[in-house]
């Protein structure tokens, strides 16, 4: 439990942080019925609002299969096991039947050589998830930094200034490229292949955070509780980390869960066109592109795999959309107050426009 | 107030100019990672097995010899005098290939556009006006299930699968019709020469393509419209025309929605130049003869020149479709100052 450590850990330096800990009572105990009032808080929201609770279980069960199907055989090695989640390799041939519709024994099907579809759905899993979560963590990573130091040193004439203006114009630059096209440029430049299309992707993706995060930080950074820190004579290190940075999180991770998605809808289209992750390893996007043309003789085969890609995508911005009622704090209170069965959130859900994929 | 015509030119003449600095930038940036991200791009075209004198010859074909510098100079200056290079395929010159196909792609896009107006506006003033009920839920199902699908998905389902049912497969596009084609928009182009049945037959083909391209980009409109409608619902002009007596319809529709659609129409103008990349996908799956097909063909033969092209192209309707989208703000809500 993280909690209690932290709250130790805060109360730590010395007198002039001190008096306030105190007057909160002891940190050790207001930190854990913080936590529970967190969760009781949670689940009144889950309650309030079924399609976050839908989209929250999801996301759980999506990961949690993604972990086991990529651990479960690294662990199997340790031991000198083979161990695997999946009924069958995933690109072993003649499973069963040639085209056999799901059965019990293979439960999506098996394709024109009889390779297991069940097994090649969940073992492009990890795989489609792990680029989706590297590429949008690698953009708020890098587009928030560029955000952060823009939008907090903004003062005209200074170096500052100068700074966030060449952030700010190279951002617009890369926002007026559309960024399938770009990758797709790249990824002819670099050559083909999972790395190269995964950095043209990369290259791309971060401006929209720099956007977003200089955006919140021009509304945070003029709140009279950050000219009063400023005035208090705290350093700027510690506004931009301990007050700036907290109220970034929420919008931040908000766009970032419905983000991932969003990358596994690009990056696949870029699998699907047939220069992303090759043919030999099962990725959805690759898969589509096998398998099209049997849509009508054997629709099971793209079938499972666009409800794949269908119940990842959905489940995150689900969870995206949800969360956004949930971290912020007047429409958390609204929603726990009403009851379930009255119906969920009326707030304008305003949310950052759509990516370019 | 300085919403006088003159003032409306200067308006519109300094966002004109605040464009050429990006466009500057596109065509910059666009040079840094097609000539300077790898040392060799002819290694990768000419694969492992290629020979010592094609390699050069391939360098000195595209320049690549050069420094840097002077690579960059006589990029810019082919890209100013409209020699955009010539396509390895077909030899035929770039920038011209591309401006003859883009008729079709735009109209594929204000196709799409068109869809996107008549069936996702309602849907956002539907779920923005039952607020929290089922009809808001079923809305931002609808519209999270076009978020959730690849747009390759959308297309190859309908040009495949309902395609193949209704009679519509692809790749029949290629006959030539007898009438002038002055627009090169098959509908458009039907429809001026007053041939009905070859307007009917040219709708019937661009429905499917455009519904694809549509419902993946559904949402932003729908959302927008939400929550554009959300903010004006409870202001005092709608309650003063619901206590007029006036129809729910006509207080939706005629009063909230009009002053809701600024933003919408905004974002359906950011939105429309976005869809552009979208192409490169629907137009391979449904035998589309537009840019985003040639796009995929530069990209599968290893066309330098092409993909450069494709890019700065498409970059350039982006900036002009953003360019639009602030003049239509700027002219659409009169609080705008135009000077």
């Amino acid at each position: 439990m993280p909690a209690p450590a932290l709250g130790g850990a805060s109360a730590a330096p010395g007198a002039t942080t001190g008096s306030r800990g105190e007057g909160r009572g002891s940190p050790r105990r207001s930190r854990l019925s913080l936590v529970g009032a967190s969760v009781v808080m949670f689940v009144r929201v889950m309650r309030a609002n079924l399609l976050t609770l839908v989209g929250f279980i999801l996301t759980v069960l999506i990961v949690v299969t993604a972990a086991a199907v990529a651990l479960v055989p690294a662990i199997g090695d340790l031991f000198h096991l083979s161990l695997s989640v999946l009924p069958y390799p995933p690109n072993q041939l003649f499973t069963g039947p040639v085209f056999s519709p799901p059965s019990p024994a293979h439960l999506f099907g098996t394709d024109s050589v009889g390779r297991d579809l069940f097994s090649r759905v969940l073992s492009a899993l990890p795989i489609d998830l792990g680029i989706g979560v590297s590429i949008a963590g690698f953009s708020v990573l890098l587009g928030g930094s560029l955000g952060l130091i823009a939008g907090y040193w903004d003062r005209p004439w200074t170096l500052g200034g100068v700074q966030s203006l060449v952030i700010m114009r190279v951002t617009d630059v890369f926002l007026s490229v559309p960024s399938l096209i770009l990758a797709l440029a790249i990824s002819e430049v670099l050559g083909r292949g999972t790395v190269q299309s995964e950095l043209a992707v990369m290259a791309t993706w971060w401006p929209y955070y720099v956007r977003l995060t200089r955006g919140e930080v021009l509304a945070i950074k003029n709140q009279p509780y950050i000219v009063a820190a400023r005035a208090a004579g705290v350093s700027d290190g510690r506004i931009l980390f301990r007050h700036v940075l907290r109220n970034l999180l929420e919008p931040l991770l908000v766009y970032f869960t419905m983000d991932i998605g969003t990358v596994i809808v690009t990056y696949s289209t870029i699998s699907y066109i047939g220069i992303g992750v090759p043919p030999s390893i099962p990725e959805w996007g690759n898969m589509i592109q096998a398998y099209q043309d049997n849509l009508v003789t054997q629709p099971w085969l793209v079938g499972s795999v666009a409800a794949a890609i269908f119940v990842t995508v959905l489940a995150f911005s689900l969870l995206g959309d949800g969360l956004r009622d949930i971290l912020d704090p007047r429409s958390r209170r609204i929603l726990a107050a009403s009851a379930p069965g009255q119906g969920g959130t009326k707030l304008a859900a305003a949310s950052p426009g759509g990516s370019d994929s | 107030m300085g919403r006088s015509p003159s003032d409306l030119i200067v308006f519109v003449g300094k966002r004109i100019l605040q464009v050429i600095p990006v466009l500057f930038g596109v065509v910059t940036l666009t040079f840094l990672f097609t000539h300077l991200a790898t040392q060799n791009p002819c290694a990768t075209w000419l694969g492992a097995k290629a020979t010592k004198s094609a390699l050069k010859d391939c360098r000195v074909y595209f320049g690549l010899d050069y420094p840097p510098w002077v690579q960059y100079e006589r990029y810019l200056a082919g890209l100013v005098s409209g020699n955009w290079g010539v396509d390895t395929l077909y030899h035929s010159p770039v920038l011209s290939t591309i401006l003859s196909h883009f008729p079709e792609t735009l109209e594929l896009v204000l196709a799409s556009v068109v869809l996107m107006v008549v069936v996702g506006i309602p849907l956002g003033v539907v779920a923005a006006a039952s607020g929290g009920r089922v009809g808001d839920h079923l809305v931002r199902l609808f519209y999270l299930s076009g978020w959730a699908t690849p747009t390759y998905l959308a297309g190859a389902v309908l040009a495949i699968g309902v395609g193949s049912a209704i009679g519509l497969g692809t790749g029949d596009f290629s006959s030539t019709p007898s009438f002038p084609q002055p627009t090169h928009m098959s509908v458009l182009d039907a429809l001026l020469a007053g041939n009905i049945p070859a307007t009917g037959d040219a709708i019937a083909h661009l429905i499917l393509p455009a519904t694809a391209l549509a419902f993946v980009n559904m949402g932003i409109a729908t959302r927008m419209t939400r929550s554009s409608m959300l903010e004006v619902l409870p202001l005092d002009f709608v309650k003063t025309a619901r206590m007029k007596g006036l129809s729910e319809f006509a207080v939706l529709y005629k009063h909230a929605l009009r002053n809701a659609l600024i933003t919408t129409t905004t974002v359906l103008a950011v939105t429309a130049g976005g869809m552009i990349a979208s192409t490169v996908v629907i137009e391979q799956v449904f035998q589309w003869p537009g840019v985003g097909q040639y796009a995929y063909a530069a990209i599968f033969d290893n066309d330098f020149s092409g993909v450069i092209g494709v890019v700065i192209f498409f970059s350039v309707v982006v900036v002009l479709a953003n360019l639009i989208a602030d003049v239509l703000y700027g002219i659409l809500d009169p609080r705008v100052e135009w000077r």
